[in-house]
């Protein structure tokens, strides 16, 4: 093949058009930007449905057979539901659909994605994903109840919920997703790579799009899984192949099929579940990294650790996933092998949290909604980071296993904290999507609830866990080993549940008023660094930048440089440019690169 | 390895800011949509590496009956498939032979090759249908073993991307004839040339591992210790 040269993308003249008319600005949009919104919109909107589901779960749990409308079958097939839309189609869509396409081309100073039309195809097949799983809510015998796992053989047997349509809607619908997904990451990969802005090297780039970019690769690399374990099971399910299905005698019966495994289907989904968790925290990170950076004024400490932080807990994510199956059958060696990786991830991660923390360390802290979030994360992602450690272990996984201590541990980590990120974000880049602030007193009460909401929730969970309640169980009935206030604490729970339920109306009620009512924000509201606030309209127009993209003459953490006028540099202002301190007697000190240079060895010292 | 030059790369340094040529030289001039392609390709690449990792491993559950090894079995005698296989290399060399004449501005002959390699990428899955209807008459039904199982999957979803193929190439074709811009046409049938020449390697792997028979299958399971 001969080598062709071609002008990189940041050199090349806008020759974009366009678009006039409402459907092609709105609907059939083809513009990140908007696209973003749609992703944001349906993620959140689905993501509600699955709030109401587990409230729905909740009520049994904490008020046993006092509400008709929950028996056991719609119990579990609450509980798979809430599982599979929160993990996959709201902080999956949300995080990276969402956030990813909004973000990237503005932070890396592009115009748009590299395929804006593939863009919009992954939306619409996002869309279709979501429908197809909605529409099982309505099927005959309603959706599936296998847990959000899917395990076979249980998953596609009479006798489980959903058996015959759910799990097949399900299937279709991961698959559906999958393909959208992929449309999507393609894009988000080939924009990072080929669409920076002049002098946006990979080492100035926010750690937003640094955690994007390698989640986005792994979801490239780990989606896959997911598809073949659900093309396999659906060929189990519809044409009667037994991929996943041992020999079986169902209901008195013997059923069709022979010598298949269900624990490959386990190997098959943990390989995908797995590196999902990180799929969902890695962008977290990234945003979170930022909004303290900014939120603390000060540079984010240990730039560089954070990266390749990034891009090891990104490659160790693929070989912890049987920490999921300590007690499904597989060989005890493996245990040993992946408790021990299990250990391993944990130290990039740790690094993660030492450094938010020394970034807050003597910063400037400006405790704005998005800081409290951002604090409350932290705080979250430790808890529920330490029980993961505890889990990882084989012995103390076994008696936990299946417990609520096991529910506890995965919502602080994987439920609570990607979420704090996501307000973090949400109130953080809400000025710059829609002009307008989010109002601050609702923003505190929506705070304070869910943060201490979610430890009225999740704290006591831990302790039930300990006095061996089952996950997944419709009721408790006589237990003999559990005691009775057992279920006192279970409905205390609950009422938790409600209330954090009831506040996340609160942030519903905000961004509907902020966005017609709300405080006027301006360009760069937070006096940030990054190049997405350098816009010259807020919000940003169709691509992006007028008529000449920035150029980046510096990283994205200039906060607080000594010597200098403003608490911040932003990326795109040349060094020349830069406003000095004034000296005592008046006369304005040397700019330029000599007094960068002076600037730049002094925050050396706390960078390396 | 310019990617993990850059990781090393400290920006907030007074020793780095090579100026000259971060800031005045746009990042990189790959034609994007051959960094997407290569990336679709390690996702379709794990896709199939998945599917064999399962199909090694089904292979050692006692119910498992390979398709090839004793005279009864379809595939000892794969003829056949051997000549789907031709049919899929030729469509191959034309679609590289339809890059080349392009190039050379010989627009008869680009027209007849690049048709040819669509009616040759379609036969091949008519072809490959025709196997399934041979195995399917003779008693290999797609329930009754998972080797036969694994075979009809496999194949199809082989087959899918050939399809899928066609449909960007029949788009690629289209675009020229809207907006006729002959670079690009360039561009795009050289990156429809490296995926069906993947594709080629793809059928081939899967060739062999389909058509493998009992003891193979126990060898390769105890080197990769299953």
């Amino acid at each position: 093949m001969t080598q062709t040269t071609h002008t990189a993308i940041a050199d090349q003249v806008d020759d974009s058009h366009h678009p006039q008319s409402f459907i092609s600005k709105y609907i059939w949009s083809q513009d990140h930007k908007v696209i973003a919104i749609q992703y944001s919109i349906t993620a959140i909107g689905v993501g509600l449905v699955a709030l109401v589901l587990s409230g729905m779960m909740r009520l049994q749990l904490g008020f046993p057979d006092q509400f008709s409308f929950i028996d056991p079958s719609s119990y579990l097939q609450f509980v798979t539901m809430h599982g599979m839309i929160m993990v996959i189609y709201l902080l999956t869509a949300l995080l990276l659909g969402g956030f990813g396409n909004y973000l990237i081309p503005l932070m890396i100073g592009a115009r748009d994605m590299v395929f804006p039309y593939l863009n919009m195809l992954s939306y619409w097949t996002y869309l279709l994903a979501v429908i197809v799983l909605l529409a099982s809510f309505f099927v005959s015998g309603g959706p599936t109840g296998a847990g959000w796992t899917l395990y076979p053989p249980q998953a596609i047997l009479n006798g489980t919920p959903g058996a015959d349509n759910g799990i097949v809607f399900m299937l279709i619908s991961l698959a559906i997703f999958i393909v959208a997904f992929t449309m999507g990451g393609l894009n988000y990969v080939t924009t990072i790579l080929q669409a920076r802005a002049k002098g946006m090297t990979l080492m100035r780039m926010p750690l937003t799009v640094w955690g994007i970019f390698v989640a986005t690769i792994l979801g490239l690399l780990a989606f896959p899984a997911l598809l073949v374990s659900a093309i396999m099971m659906l060929f189990d399910k519809l044409v009667g192949t037994s991929f996943f299905m041992p020999a079986i005698l169902s209901l008195g019966e013997n059923i069709d099929y022979k010598g298949g495994s269900p624990i490959l289907f386990q190997h098959l989904f943990w390989f995908f579940g797995h590196p999902e968790v990180y799929i969902v925290a890695l962008p977290a990170f990234g945003m979170v990294s930022d909004v303290i950076a900014t939120h603390a004024r000060k540079n984010i400490f240990g730039y560089r650790m954070m990266v390749w932080a990034i891009i090891a807990i990104g490659g160790l994510s693929f070989v912890v996933w049987a920490h999921h199956m300590y007690v499904s059958g597989m060989n005890p060696y493996f245990g040993f092998f992946f408790a021990t990786t299990t250990l391993i991830i944990a130290v990039p991660t740790a690094i993660k949290v030492y450094n938010w923390l020394l970034t807050l360390w003597q910063g400037n802290i400006h405790l704005t909604i998005p800081m409290l979030f951002a604090i409350g994360f932290i705080f979250t992602f430790t808890h529920g980071g330490l029980t993961g450690l505890m889990l990882g272990n084989v012995v103390v996984d076994l008696p936990l296993s299946d417990t609520y201590f096991v529910v506890a541990h995965f919502h602080m980590v994987m439920g609570v904290s990607p979420v704090m990120v996501l307000f973090a974000a949400i109130y953080h880049w809400f000025p710059k999507v829609s002009g307008k602030f989010l109002h601050t007193g609702l923003g505190k009460v929506h705070f304070w609830g869910t943060f201490l909401g979610t430890y009225a929730i999740y704290l006591p969970m831990h302790y039930l866990g300990f006095l061996g309640v089952p996950r997944r169980y419709y009721a408790m009935g006589t237990t003999d080993f559990i005691p009775e206030s057992a279920q006192a604490l279970n409905a205390s729970i609950t009422i938790s549940a409600i209330i954090v339920g009831v506040i996340q109306l609160v942030f519903v009620f905000n961004v509907i008023w902020s966005v017609f009512k709300g405080k006027k924000a301006g360009d760069n509201p937070w006096n940030s660094t990054t190049l997405e606030w350098q816009t010259s309209q807020t919000p940003p127009v169709h691509g992006n930048w007028g008529p000449s993209l920035p150029v980046v003459h510096r990283w994205a953490y200039d906060f607080s440089v000594p010597g200098v006028k403003d608490d911040f540099i932003p990326q795109n202002v040349h060094p020349d440019q830069v406003i000095m301190l004034e000296k005592e007697d008046g006369a304005e000190m040397v700019k330029g690169a000599e007094n960068e240079e002076g600037m730049q060895n002094n925050k050396s010292g706390d960078i390396t | 390895m310019t990617f993990f030059r850059e990781l090393t790369d400290k920006p907030w340094l007074t020793e780095y800011v090579p100026l000259e040529l971060t800031e005045t030289k746009a990042e990189s001039n790959e034609l994007p949509a051959k960094t997407a392609l290569k990336f679709f390709l390690v996702v379709v690449t794990v896709l199939f590496v998945l599917f064999t990792i399962t199909f090694l491993s089904r292979s050692q559950a006692n119910d498992f009956q390979a398709l090839s090894g004793e005279p009864w079995l379809p595939f000892t005698d794969a003829s056949q498939l051997w000549i789907n296989t031709t049919i899929l290399l030729f469509a191959g060399v034309c679609m590289q032979l339809t890059v080349f004449f392009l190039k050379k501005e010989q627009i008869n002959r680009f027209i007849l090759l690049i048709s040819c390699g669509c009616l040759l990428s379609c036969l091949f899955i008519f072809g490959q249908i025709n196997v399934w209807q041979q195995l399917y008459y003779a008693g290999f039904a797609l329930t009754e073993n998972p080797a036969n199982s694994y075979f009809y999957l496999l194949t199809g979803i082989h087959g899918l991307h050939i399809i899928g193929g066609v449909l960007a190439l029949s788009y690629v074709v289209f675009q020229f004839w809207l907006k006729n811009n002959k670079k690009r046409l360039l561009d795009n049938l050289t990156l429809c040339t490296v995926y069906w020449h993947y594709l080629f390697v793809v059928w081939l792997f899967l060739f062999a591992l389909l058509t493998g028979n009992t003891a193979t299958y126990k060898s390769i399971a105890l080197f990769c210790g299953f």
